[in-house]
């Protein structure tokens, strides 16, 4: 007789589930998404065209399938983990095979009515996996040796698949937030300290070899690397993007120049300035307040997620909530350090404000499994 | 599988512990992320600000107007026309080269041009319009602005250009303008940045090219917001620029008119100096160009008619040529003798046709001789012996201070392209430049204007001017910059004696009025009117004994290139000098017969201010002065003429 039988009784049912909706959270979600669509119709030049409507319809359709898997209880997406993860690596085969290369990259499959990124959906269903994975695995077990290795496996395939096609943004996502699950699992740290150890030792021995007979690396990788560490060597080729996205960002200023005024955007100094670099565009425009007001938002979506994590006891329902806001917080954080110059170029969208419909559905999806994990726990 | 609920709880405990841990790292980084944009946007601001500004904002100048220039009655010289150039927006054209083709068929355009074009298409963004064909007809544009429809992307465009409208007659003193040419840029130190603006004109050659700086004006600016690839989105301000100075000249571009076509397609020039003010009001080469052929970019092959000519259109003899003065320089011979006192008006020199100096024959252009000739006779029939004899008194010392102090041997710093300098030499000047001691030799051939002696046109005209106002006048040929009145050049009164000068005057006046003056055939009968002057033949060759003694071949019987040059120079009228000139004909022969007639005409045209009336005219040449005048004003018009139909 498992835990969660002994109280499926007091788990609302029925049309109640709805008044158990999380509802700031949602506000907090559809603000995020509102911001998201201001940006675009600034970058558009006052339209709603070529972006605002599509990601308006997109956000509609991801709000009904928040909806639809927030009304399906928690522990029928546990026992369809497996299958997702599986159906999602199967999707990743594909663009490996068939998929439609677009930005230099082997990303889409076009499905017609609207391009899947199996990559987008990898991030959710892999952290979905691991959940259900440690749920299953006895809690003294999880430090063993041999039950390290499995979850270890179930990260790196995918992740190296993404990497081919290539995407460094999403593989370190995937690498990142499985280890994060496995972190809350309750693995011991010796492993994450040994990773980190043995990561940073290798950063240190790259540096190194610099120069010498045994260089790790190529040299125009080594001046990839300098271009990041200092964009103004480089002002026109690899480096412009985040000269001129820091000069979008610092010319915003503390209010900012307000909305359609930003000059670097509208005159397309910025590069992808409505997916990657949107956020450039709202520092520009509204300022310091602007974009801390936006950082604000999102951290409150990670509390409202790590709130529902600790409330529940339901350890799949807890792992796969606190996975998503690990999988969101990189999202924003790689996003903004990415444009702020803090960290490489490696494309990765603001969630739910740049433009793109893989993204926005796959994260209303995750957080339709916070809203049911909120549901369906026993009160 | 079954669980313990405490070892549940357990790590239900220690998930939440981890949760909050890794909450913490969250936040902590979101901290971060905080104040680096604090960082880039509050304490970095106003840099960054600033850089933003830098990209977005371009500072394009504004070509100014170039100054106009006019004659001294306002009719104007060169101008700033509005010129269409045909423009192609590869962006906005789709298929280029289909465009281009059906452009091709409405009007000629220059597979030269095209291909450059072309070229340039490849380099630029496809947004910034190309140039396809420069200086084309209103005609033309209007077949280009009806079909406009057919082609996408082309676009008629105004823009200024430099115009000429009187042609060949100011080909040589007012030069032309072009656009600048790295050869210019690299010339400069430190070129404005005006200069590098596409097909911007500047002088090239005369007086456009000499007051550049002041024709030229001060370039505007004005502020553009330009996106990332260079499309200017909008204009934000300007300041305009300063117009060029404009010029008024001191020649009378009627009479310069006039002059041009009495030289007509010989290889001459004539200068006429106002001997009052020092204006020269005209100064003619022949034969000349048409400048506005430059301004367009002339064609290889215009040019090498141009560079292949024997009588080099492209040069302006009238400062740039320097020819031995003949015996137009015999007036200066004489002044130097009078002013030392070494001979009287009425003491004479035995004139047999020849003079032994130091063993060698020196000739009189008259193989008979003058018999007894004093000074009157010796200008009024240009003896030559007579000034052997007083050149081996005076020296040539004194001899070449006189040419100096009358303009000889100086350079007239107008503002034209290479002014000569001429030469008027003495000791010292032989002894630095051959090394070598002076002859007495040189001094006779020197009396006569020959040997070393070199003078332009300019200068004799100036030499004339002195000699005719005994006052040392200096040629102008800026009359007023802007509207403001430059200094004249009636100079000061020369220290020389008047009594002398009017000696040498009533020589000149004998040579043009009396029987057997060489100038007498070129006279001039209306009272009032009467011109005094001098003729020169000087030689190109030297004649060699053998020649002398086979007979001296005449004239019309050898090569263009080896004949004399035929020069006269003249003053009018004989009372109270108001014009003077000098005219020089390359390889005319004999002076009194090829230069002579087109002194007095020139002159006639200049005191009558217009074509005079027969009656200034010997009896006997009227009809044929009718007939020429007659030619003349048939040509002129026949060439305006042809200037209308070509701008309709």
């Amino acid at each position: 007789m498992s835990y969660l039988a002994n109280n499926a009784q007091t788990v609302p049912t029925g049309l109640r589930k709805i008044l158990y909706l999380n509802w700031p959270l949602t506000l907090l979600l559809a603000s995020v998404a509102a911001v998201g669509f201001l940006m675009l119709y600034s970058v558009a030049g006052g339209s709603f065209s070529p972006w605002v409507e599509p990601q308006v319809k997109r956000f509609i359709l991801g709000l009904a399938v928040m909806l639809v898997v927030a009304m399906v209880p928690i522990w029928f997406w546990r026992n369809i983990s497996v299958l997702a993860y599986l159906a999602s690596m199967v999707l990743l085969l594909a663009v490996e095979f068939f998929g439609t290369v677009g930005m230099g990259a082997q990303r889409w499959i076009d499905l017609g009515f609207m391009r899947l990124q199996p990559s987008e959906l990898m991030k959710i269903t892999l952290v979905m996996l691991l959940a259900a994975y440690y749920d299953w695995l006895p809690a003294e077990k999880c430090s063993r040796l041999q039950w390290v290795i499995l979850p270890v496996i179930i990260i790196i395939v995918p992740t190296l698949l993404v990497l081919r096609q290539p995407d460094l943004g999403t593989s370190i996502l995937l690498m990142a937030a499985g280890g994060g699950v496995m972190f809350l699992a309750g693995v011991h740290w010796a492993y994450f300290a040994a990773v980190i150890g043995a990561a940073v030792g290798l950063v240190a021995a790259v540096f190194k070899s610099r120069g010498t007979e045994w260089q790790l690396l190529k040299d125009y990788q080594f001046r990839r690397i300098d271009t990041f560490l200092d964009p103004s060597q480089d002002p026109l080729g690899a480096g412009y993007h985040i000269t001129q996205s820091k000069i979008a960002l610092g010319s915003g200023g503390w209010s900012g120049r307000g909305f359609m005024q930003g000059t670097q955007s509208r005159l397309n100094f910025l590069p992808e300035k409505h997916t990657d670099f949107i956020f450039t565009t709202l520092a520009e425009e509204f300022g310091f307040i602007g974009g801390i007001t936006l950082l604000f938002i999102y951290l409150l979506v990670i509390v409202f997620c790590i709130a529902t994590a600790l409330a529940t006891k339901d350890r799949f329902a807890s792992l796969v909530t606190l996975g998503i806001a690990i999988t969101f917080f990189l999202f924003f954080a790689v996003n903004m350090s990415m444009v702020m110059g803090l960290a490489p170029v490696v494309g990765v969208p603001l969630p739910m404000v740049s433009y793109g419909g893989s993204v926005m559905l796959v994260l209303m999806g995750a957080f339709g499994l916070v809203q049911s994990a909120n549901i369906h726990r026993p009160r | 599988m079954k669980r313990n609920t405490k070892d549940v709880e357990a790590s239900h405990r220690k998930m939440s512990r981890r949760a909050l841990f890794l909450g913490g790292l969250q936040l902590a980084f979101a901290g971060g992320l905080a104040m680096r944009m604090r960082h880039l946007q509050v304490d970095q601001a106003d840099q960054f600000r600033l850089l933003a500004e830098e990209n977005r904002i371009n500072i394009r100048l504004i070509p100014p107007a170039r100054g106009q220039i006019y004659d001294r009655n306002g009719m104007i010289l060169a101008q700033n026309s509005q010129s269409y150039r045909i423009t192609i927006v590869p962006e906005d054209a789709g298929d280029v080269d289909a465009v281009i083709e059906r452009l091709s068929r409405l009007l000629p355009l220059d597979p030269e041009d095209i291909e450059r074009a072309k070229t340039e298409m490849r380099r630029s963004p496809p947004f910034l319009p190309i140039t396809l064909a420069d200086q084309i007809s209103w005609d033309d544009i209007s077949k280009v602005a009806v079909n406009a429809p057919a082609l996408p992307g082309i676009t008629p465009e105004v823009g200024l250009t430099r115009v000429y409208p009187q042609r060949e007659d100011f080909a040589h003193v007012v030069g032309y303008v072009g656009p600048v040419s790295d050869y210019d840029l690299s010339k400069l130190t430190d070129p404005e940045p005006i200069l590098r603006i596409p097909r911007f004109q500047i002088g090239k050659v005369g007086f456009e090219a000499k007051v550049e700086t002041s024709l030229r004006g001060k370039a505007g600016a004005k502020r553009v917001e330009v996106n990332a690839t260079g499309r200017v989105m909008r204009e934000l301000d300007r300041r305009e620029g300063e117009a060029g100075a404009d010029m008024q000249l001191t020649i009378d571009a009627e009479l310069q008119s006039y002059t041009q076509a009495r030289l007509g397609s010989e290889s001459a020039s004539a200068v006429l100096i106002d001997c009052e003010s020092g204006d020269v009001q005209a100064i003619a080469s022949a034969p000349s160009f048409d400048p506005n052929l430059f301004v367009r970019g002339i064609s290889v092959a215009d040019y090498r008619m141009l560079t292949e000519d024997k009588y080099r259109p492209l040069a302006n003899k009238t400062v740039q040529g320097v020819y031995p003065p003949g015996s137009t320089f015999k007036m200066i011979t004489a002044l130097a003798a009078l002013e030392e006192g070494l001979i009287g008006t009425e003491e004479t020199v035995w004139c047999p046709g020849h003079m032994e100096v130091s063993g060698r024959r020196f000739h009189c252009w008259k193989r008979a001789g003058h018999g007894h000739v004093d000074l009157n006779t010796s200008l009024k029939s240009s003896c030559d012996v007579y000034y052997y004899d007083l050149a081996i008194k005076v020296g040539i010392d004194k001899i070449s201070a006189m040419a100096k102090r009358f303009g000889l041997g100086v350079r007239h710093d107008l503002p034209m392209s290479a002014v000569a300098k001429g030469l008027a030499p003495n000791r010292a000047w032989k002894s630095e430049t051959y090394g070598q001691d002076w002859l007495v030799g040189d001094t006779v051939n020197a009396s006569i204007g020959q040997g070393y002696m070199l003078a332009s046109p300019l200068q004799l005209a100036v030499m004339t001017a002195r000699l005719a106002t005994g006052r040392s006048v200096e040629p102008r040929l800026v009359k007023s910059i802007d509207g403001v009145e430059q200094p004249g050049g009636a100079g000061e009164a020369m220290d020389i004696n008047p009594n002398n000068l009017r000696t040498v005057r009533k020589g000149m006046y004998s040579v043009s009025n009396e029987r057997r003056g060489t100038g007498y055939g070129s006279r001039i009968i209306a009272e009032g009117m009467r011109m005094a002057g001098k003729s020169g033949t000087s030689q190109v060759r030297n004649i060699t004994a053998a020649e002398r003694a086979a007979g001296v071949i005449r004239n019309e019987d050898l090569p263009w290139e080896r004949r004399d040059h035929a020069l006269f120079v003249a003053y009018a009228p004989y009372d109270k000098p108001k014009y003077a000139t000098a005219v020089v004909v390359e390889h005319g022969g004999g002076g009194s017969k090829a230069a002579a007639p087109i002194a007095r005409d020139v002159l006639l045209q200049a005191l009558y201010g217009g074509t005079p009336p027969l009656e200034a005219y010997p009896t006997k040449d009227r009809s044929r002065i009718q007939a020429q005048q007659e030619r003349l004003e048939r040509e002129r018009l026949k060439r305006d003429r042809g200037d209308d139909s070509e701008q309709a």
